[in-house]
C-alpha cells in the first residue's frame, strides 16, 4: 500500500470518524454525502450510497465476471487472481485524452482494502444490498456500523439448491422471510414421490418461493447447473448499482415483473439499445457491452452464466463473436 | 401497505417485452418470450430460447405424454405454467456415452428400475439426474424451460421467435 495521501477535500477534513483508505495510487475518503476516490490525475466523487451499493456488490461477488463499473469513470476488471482498478479506462473521453490510469492488484489484497472500507463507512442502518425503501440512510457522520449485514456472498449450488450436502432452503426459522413484495409467490412444494434409495436423486423444489425469500437485491446466486451452465436466481428492485460489463455472453430469464436495461458500449459508454423485459421474456447480453437494469417493483430474474474460464480469452482475442447466435 | 401485484406470465396471458436499438442491431438481444414460443409449438418440441456456446435453454410446450428421454449430463425443468409430472427410471445399463452431449430420444421405455416420479407446477424445479431416464405427462398444456446442451432434437427457429428489427 502506498502512502499516496488524496488532496482532501473540504468536508472530509471535518472529524466525521470516517478512515481514509489508500491502496497503490489510489485514494478514497468519504464525508456526510459523497465518497472521494483519488487517482493521479484526478477525483472522482459519487453520491455514497451509490458507491457503498456498488462497492457492496464488487466484494460480495470477489470481482465478479469482466468488469464492475462503479459510474462512467471507476471500475474494477476481474482477471481472475488479479484485478485491474480503473479511472477513465472505459470511457472515450477519458480515453481519447489519455486522461485514465489503471492499476492492477492481487485480487485478496484489493478485496480486502475494499471489505474494510465498506465496513468502516456503511452506517447502522444502511443496507447497501437492500432496496432504498427496505433500509435507512448512508449519510451523515459515522454513525455505528452494519457488519453482519455486508457478510452475504454470492452464493452457489455445486449442483441444485435442496439436494444433500448442497445449498440449503430458505426458510423463516432461517430467518429468510418472504419479500414484502412477494407475498402473493406461491410457498408450495412439488410433489416428490421416490423410491427406496433415490431419495437423492428424485429431487425438485420451489424455485420461485426460494427466490421470493431473497434479502438481497441485484445478487444472483447459483441454483442449478449442467456442467458450465449455471442458472442464478435473483431479486432485483430499483436500479442495479452497477454497469456490469461481462467477459462473455449472459442471459436473463424475467419470472415476473419486468426490468428495463440500459446498455452502453462496453470499451466507450456510448449508448447502444434499451431492453424491455416482462415475465416471461428471454434474451441475452453481448460480450462487448455493459448493462445496467431498472425494476420499479421487486421482481425474479434469472441470470444465466456460462462459468467456463476459458470465455474471456476467446472473447477479447475475437474467436468468438460477442453475440451469442447467427440468425 | 398495498398488497403485492406479483405479475407473471402464461401461456393464456403473457406481454413480450421489446429492444429499442439506440445503435445496434436488435437481433444481437435474441429476445422471445417463452410463453408465445410455447404457444406455436407442437407438443415436446424443444426449442431453443437461450444459447451460451453448447449449452442451451430450450422452451419445451409439455401437452401429453412425452418420449422416453435421457442424457450423459444433468438437466434441469423449471415449469413456467401448468402442472407437469415426471416419471425417472435408473436404466440397467447406461444408454449413452459420457461424451454424448444433450437430450437423446429414447425408442420406448427402457428396462431398468423405478426411480420415483415428482409432480411439479409453476414454478418448481426439477433435476433430470445424469443417466436417468424420464418422460414428462401433462394433461392440459403446460410450460417448462429446460437447462440442458445442445442436442440432436434442439430445435433453433431464431427468426421465427426473436425481435428481428
Ligand atoms: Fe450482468
Amino acid at each position: 500500500m502506498s502512502t499516496a495521501t488524496p488532496a482532501t477535500t473540504p468536508s472530509a477534513k471535518k472529524n466525521l470518524g470516517y478512515k481514509t483508505f489508500a491502496i497503490g495510487k489510489f485514494g478514497f475518503e468519504r464525508d456526510e454525502y459523497f465518497a472521494h476516490i483519488h487517482y493521479p490525475g484526478g477525483v472522482q466523487t459519487m453520491p455514497v450510497d451509490a458507491f457503498l451499493r456498488a462497492l457492496m456488490r464488487d466484494v460480495g461477488w470477489g470481482f465478479f465476471y469482466g468488469t464492475v463499473n462503479f459510474d462512467h469513470v471507476i471500475g474494477t476488471i476481474n482477471h481472475y487472481g488479479t484485478v485491474e482498478l480503473f479511472a477513465g479506462l472505459l470511457n472515450e473521453a477519458y480515453r481519447s485524452k489519455n486522461l485514465h490510469y489503471v492499476e492492477t492488484f492481487d485480487s485478496k489484497d484489493l478485496k480486502k482494502v475494499f471489505e474494510q472500507m465498506l465496513d468502516d463507512w456503511t452506517n447502522e442502518g444502511f443496507d447497501p444490498y437492500a432496496a432504498p425503501d427496505e433500509t435507512g440512510n448512508a449519510y451523515g457522520p459515522k454513525r455505528g456500523n452494519n457488519t453482519k449485514a455486508l457478510k452475504r456472498e454470492r452464493i452457489v449450488s455445486a449442483r441444485m439448491v435442496g439436494l444433500p450436502g448442497d445449498l440449503p432452503y430458505r426458510t423463516d426459522a432461517a430467518g429468510q422471510f418472504i419479500n414484502r413484495q412477494f407475498t402473493d409467490v406461491p410457498q408450495d412444494s412439488p410433489e416428490v414421490h421416490a423410491e427406496p434409495g433415490f431419495e437423492g436423486e428424485v429431487h425438485a423444489f420451489n424455485m420461485f418461493a426460494y427466490a421470493s425469500r431473497s434479502d438481497v437485491t441485484w445478487n444472483p446466486s447459483v441454483v442449478s447447473n449442467v456442467k458450465d451452465s449455471q442458472i442464478c436466481a435473483t431479486t432485483e428492485e430499483y436500479i442495479l448499482p452497477i454497469f456490469h460489463g461481462n467477459d462473455r455472453v449472459e442471459w436473463f430469464i424475467q419470472v415476473c415483473d419486468e426490468i428495463t436495461w440500459e446498455v452502453a458500449d462496453g470499451k466507450t459508454g456510448n449508448p447502444r439499445a434499451k431492453v424491455t423485459m416482462k415475465a416471461g421474456d428471454v434474451a441475452a447480453m453481448p460480450a462487448d457491452i455493459r448493462h445496467k437494469g431498472y425494476s420499479p417493483k421487486r421482481s425474479i430474474l434469472i441470470v444465466w452464466e456460462n462459468n467456463d474460464s476459458t470465455l474471456p480469452k476467446r472473447y477479447s482475442g475475437g474467436e468468438l463473436k460477442p453475440y451469442p447466435v447467427e440468425f | 401497505m398495498t398488497a403485492a401485484q406479483t405479475v407473471f406470465g402464461s401461456l393464456k396471458h403473457f406481454e413480450k417485452g421489446h429492444v429499442d436499438v439506440i445503435d445496434d442491431n436488435p437481433k444481437h438481444y435474441v429476445l422471445s418470450n417463452v410463453f408465445e414460443v410455447a404457444s406455436k409449438s407442437k407438443p415436446y418440441e424443444k426449442v431453443a430460447v437461450g444459447q451460451n456456446l453448447r449449452y442451451v435453454i430450450e422452451a419445451i410446450r409439455a401437452e401429453g405424454t412425452s418420449p422416453w428421454y435421457t442424457a450423459s449430463h444433468d438437466e434441469s425443468a423449471l415449469i413456467m405454467d401448468g402442472t407437469v409430472e415426471i416419471h425417472l427410471i435408473k436404466p440397467e445399463k447406461a444408454l449413452v456415452p459420457d461424451s454424448k452431449e444433450g437430450t437423446v430420444k429414447l425408442d420406448s421405455e427402457p428396462k431398468g428400475k423405478k426411480m420415483g416420479w415428482i409432480k411439479a407446477w409453476r414454478g418448481h424445479m426439477a433435476l433430470l439426474p445424469k443417466g436417468a431416464a424420464y418422460q414428462f405427462r401433462s394433461a392440459a398444456p403446460a410450460v417448462l424451460l429446460l437447462q440442458t446442451i445442445k442436442g440432436d432434437h434442439t430445435i433453433e427457429r431464431w427468426a421465427d421467435i426473436c425481435q428481428t428489427e
